[in-house]
């Protein structure tokens, strides 16, 4: 009676040594690193990078504690913050711009336990510290670029087919062409409609009697140019992101327009909020370099279709107000040298329509300057203003002169960055600095402890020997929690933590169902044996219904939660689970180890069992 | 050690109707303070910022709230926050201005101020956001709600599903009562621990409706009203161990778990008390009143005169 067939214990071993094996390392401290990883897909992070970065740090003198190279780049560890911070400058000037140092905590357990997949906890930002953003891509915005670009296509289409217009602009995400004749419209029409394909080409005429031709995008153009609008914005963001020099960040799409941007461990989190939430657009427009204009605004008197801007050493500069090219033509651009004087440079790679369009423009503008305005939170700078040497075709450009190597990887960056296909708005933000990230932890950590502690002492006294099982129980529910979570590198937040408290606050339910039960049975008279027979098994329907009904509540918090709350449901969710084996597979087999052996058991240690003198009512009517 | 010495069932029944007078007092009550003082909701769900600063010193409001009145951002409030080292500013939300500005700006003024001003948090939620969250925070309350009825209704019987899901709801409106009479925030993590809570205590109702079920089939001559009186005084030595380890937890949490989780603590504190309450004498007896009844139970035992799907043709 009461025996456990050898594979249950089987099961149990395994499972305890899977759960501690796994449980380990999140018990090692964590230690100062240096992550080195590529910021382009180009550039691959190998061994030879490797043995550059020791050879480096030896050249300098940097002790390091080992290094190791994994899919997510080189990490090096370091004995303390100092020589860390001193490490990723050495770094960071050996490697260049090609690759992205980064300052990490990691933990310093053994290698063998890593590649085994034994990794601590993942923290989420409360509790490691960071920054975390909801942008929404504006979509219309997107749409309304698009036609801007239209405008000036056309209009280059229609000069280059000689058809006369009456004007060209831009009505909400439509392009409105105005004629004096149907001859000519019907053309326009017919080139527009064979230049352009994504475009739907209406003749609507105006109220006034005037011939229009209005042409809007088709709607699979439409989504193809929002889908392709949230993953540039994405694009730019990691470029973003690789600038701040974050370890692991993580950039997503969120549904169709929202983007989410995580950066654990950013220690100056003004500054990421700064880099991240530019709303900057580039645009390439001509100088106007009138005689006298410049004068004239300076005095308060802006010529008409001209701005007055500042370049970026606070020189004024009169700039056209028509848009030659917007950012989003630009495919490319890099800092380097110029072939031929060796000076700094920034080659700037267009894509077709802008290349077009920048051979006429600089064919039309030779000796003139043009300026390159990066738009930021409505405040435009002129990152740039170069003369036209020559006319450019193939758009392949450079710009170079008297620039310094620092302002030409300035220049190339903002260009890169400025391009950014819609305006993305932040809708939300939450930021935790690092020493609230410690404090959480330390928090959730002692909720756990001190509650576990009293949870365990009283259930030992009021049990006995069953409350030390079920205590023992608990414990290995602990374990087995903390370890799932590691495997799934789970995101463990604060509510995640109280999660692992009130989980196990919870599961002592199945095991006071069980000795309740127990006791039970043995008031009206079972023998011990039996009386664990029917406890466990009689409690077992109960605990399953009730553990059914929890999960529910926690599937529907996983499904419609977010952030801290999924943290939450995440670890309720497997909680239970783990709960439902401990609490009954586990805490069975335990006893069947101590009590199922012996033949003849007069007690079991399940604390004193009350039996009323008197046959009393409360007696189930036997049947 | 043993706590509960019944000697005899308690006949919580016969006081059903008092139960629940009780019961609707203070659940007319909660939705009173709802309607009327309605839910202090936070930032999750309002929308708006919160900023979170940490001094060298206690805070001196005078100053900080000085320093803010300078940058006349209308309304927002600044109180203490764990510590008195420690002040939280909620602003709300203010068309035309970003939450990067107007946190930085904020943080700009107390830093020339109090060079000793720290960010700990920021947190942000636009308009959208915040309505969304809300939404889908009801959403998972009704599926929560829908979920548990389903299963029980398929465990037990329609009545016992009914009967829990009226009581264990009637616990979240008395949750959101407390929140609405105290003016606590209400935020995320709070709506976790209601529906955390929803889904405990159902547990509750889940143990007394497999008593009174088990009851049925033993306590084949006793009244209904004794069946469920009898179900209750046996399930009542595991109901207050258990939920009192829960509590254990959750005090814990309360405790040590700070700030942040000060008031999803006591959201489950308040809950799993009320828990109790509703599932055992609530719950009860609404199944009582839905006329529950053996046959609904306990199916009777056919007298089979041959293996099963044998008919008897004409």
């Amino acid at each position: 009676m009461n025996r456990y067939p050898f594979w249950k214990y089987l099961v149990i071993g395994i499972a305890l040594a899977v759960g501690i094996l796994y449980m380990v390392p999140n018990f090692f401290p964590e230690v100062p690193a240096v992550q080195v990883s590529s910021s382009k897909t180009s550039v691959k992070v190998d061994s030879a990078l490797l043995a550059t970065v020791e050879e480096t740090l030896k050249a300098a003198n940097i002790p390091f504690r080992g290094d190791a190279l994994d899919p997510t780049g080189i990490k090096v560890r370091f004995n303390d913050p100092d020589t860390q911070l001193k490490a990723k400058d050495v770094l960071q000037a050996k490697l260049g711009d090609n690759y992205i140092v980064a300052l990490n905590l990691l933990s310093s357990s053994p290698q063998w336990l890593a590649s085994l997949g034994a990794l601590p906890m993942y923290l989420g930002l409360d509790l490691r510290g960071g920054v975390y953003f909801l942008l929404q891509v504006d979509m219309k915005g997107a749409l309304d670029k698009a036609a801007d670009r239209y405008t000036t296509d056309i209009r280059s289409l229609m000069r280059e087919k000689k058809i006369v217009y009456g004007g060209v602009g831009r009505e909400q995400s439509n392009v409105v062409l105005r004629f004096s004749s149907d001859a000519e419209r019907a053309k326009a029409r017919n080139e527009i409609e064979k230049a352009f394909p994504d475009l739907q080409v209406r003749e609507l005429d105006g109220t006034a009697g005037e011939l229009r031709l209005v042409a809007g995008l088709k709607p699979d153009a439409q989504k193809r140019i929002q889908d392709g609008a949230v993953q540039q914005n994405i694009t730019i963001l990691r470029n973003r992101v690789n600038e701040l020099g974050v370890a692991e960040p993580i950039i997503q799409q969120q549904g169709g327009d929202r983007v989410v941007v995580q950066l654990p461990g950013v220690q100056d989190t003004a500054r990421a909020k700064d880099i991240l939430g530019r709303t900057a657009t580039l645009e390439i427009r001509m100088v106007n370099d009138e005689p006298g204009g410049l004068e004239q605004a300076r005095g308060g008197q802006v010529p008409l279709g001209s701005d007055l801007y500042q370049d970026r050493n606070g020189e004024p500069l009169l700039v056209r107000r028509q848009v030659v090219l917007t950012g989003d033509r630009i495919n490319d651009a890099q800092s380097g040298f110029d072939s031929r004087s060796n000076e700094p440079a920034v080659h700037v790679n267009l894509d077709g329509t802008g290349a077009r369009i920048f051979k006429e423009i600089t064919r039309e503008n030779v000796g003139k300057r043009m300026a390159i305005v990066l738009v930021e939170k409505g405040k435009a700078e002129v990152i740039t203003a170069p003369v036209i040497r020559e006319e450019i075709g193939g758009g392949r450009v450079q710009i170079s002169g008297r620039m310094s190597t620092r302002e030409s990887n300035d220049i190339s960056l903002l260009m890169r960055a400025g391009a950014l296909a819609a305006p993305m708005e932040i809708v939300e933000e939450r930021t935790v600095g690092p020493s609230l990230g410690k404090e959480n932890i330390q928090k959730g950590f002692d909720s756990v402890l001190y509650g576990f502690v009293v949870l365990v002492v009283f259930i030992c006294i009021y049990y006995q020997l069953m409350g030390v099982i079920s205590a023992v129980a608990l414990t290995i529910n602990l374990v087995l929690l903390v370890a799932i979570l590691s495997l799934l590198q789970a995101t463990l937040t604060l509510p995640g933590m109280a999660a692992i408290a009130l989980t196990l606050g919870m599961a002592i339910d199945a095991n006071v169902l069980i000795n309740e039960r127990i006791r039970e049975e043995l008031r009206w008279g079972a023998t011990p044996h039996a009386a664990i027979q029917a406890g466990y098994e009689r409690a077992w329907n109960t605990i399953l219904d009730s553990n059914v009904t929890t999960l529910i509540a926690g599937l529907a918090l996983l499904a419609f939660g977010t952030g801290p709350v999924r943290g939450f449901a995440v670890v309720h969710c497997l909680g239970i689970m783990t709960s439902m084996f401990s609490a009954v597979f586990v805490s069975r087999g335990i006893v069947a180890l101590i009590y199922g052996g012996r033949k003849k058991l007069d007690k079991i240690s399940i604390g004193q069992v009350w039996r009323p003198a008197v046959s009393a009512t409360a007696k189930p009517v036997k049947t | 050690m043993e706590f509960f010495r019944f000697k005899r069932d308690i006949p919580f029944m016969r006081h059903a109707l008092l139960f629940n007078v009780i019961s609707a007092i203070t659940f007319l009550a909660a939705v009173l303070f709802l309607t009327t003082r309605g839910l202090n909701l936070g930032v999750d769900f309002r929308g708006g910022t919160v900023i979170e600063v940490t001094y060298a010193h206690a805070v001196d409001f005078n100053r900080v709230r000085a320093a803010i009145d300078k940058l006349q951002l209308g309304e927002y409030s600044a109180q203490s926050f764990g510590a008195s080292d420690t002040a939280l500013i909620r602003l709300p939300l203010k068309e035309g201005l970003s939450t990067a500005q107007l946190s930085d700006r904020v943080m700009a003024a107390l830093k020339s101020d109090d060079p000793s001003a720290t960010q700990k948090r920021v947190e942000f939620v636009g308009p959208q956001v915040g309505k969304e969250l809300y939404e889908n925070g009801a959403l998972a309350l009704l599926l929560v709600s829908l979920g548990i009825v389903a299963y029980l209704a398929l465990r037990f019987e329609w009545r016992f599903a009914v009967a829990a899901i009226i009581a264990n709801l009637h616990d979240v409106i008395i949750i959101l009562g407390f929140f609405a009479f105290f003016q606590w925030e209400f935020s995320l993590p709070v709506l976790a621990a209601v529906l955390a809570v929803l889904g405990y205590s159902v547990n509750e109702s889940v143990v007394i409706a497999d008593r009174i079920r088990e009851n049925f089939r033993k306590m084949r001559k006793a009244s209904v009203m004794h069946v469920i009186d009898n179900a209750i005084t046996s399930t009542m030595s595991r109901t207050i161990i258990t939920h009192g380890c829960t509590l254990l937890m959750v005090l814990s949490i309360f405790f040590f778990g700070g700030e942040t989780l000060h008031h999803f603590a006591l959201a489950l504190a308040i809950g799993i008390c009320f828990g109790i309450y509703s599932s055992a004498l609530v719950m009860a007896a609404l199944v009582m009143w839905l006329g529950v009844s053996r046959e609904d139970l306990v199916k009777p035992e056919k007298k089979r005169s041959g293996p099963e799907g044998e008919k008897i043709l004409p």
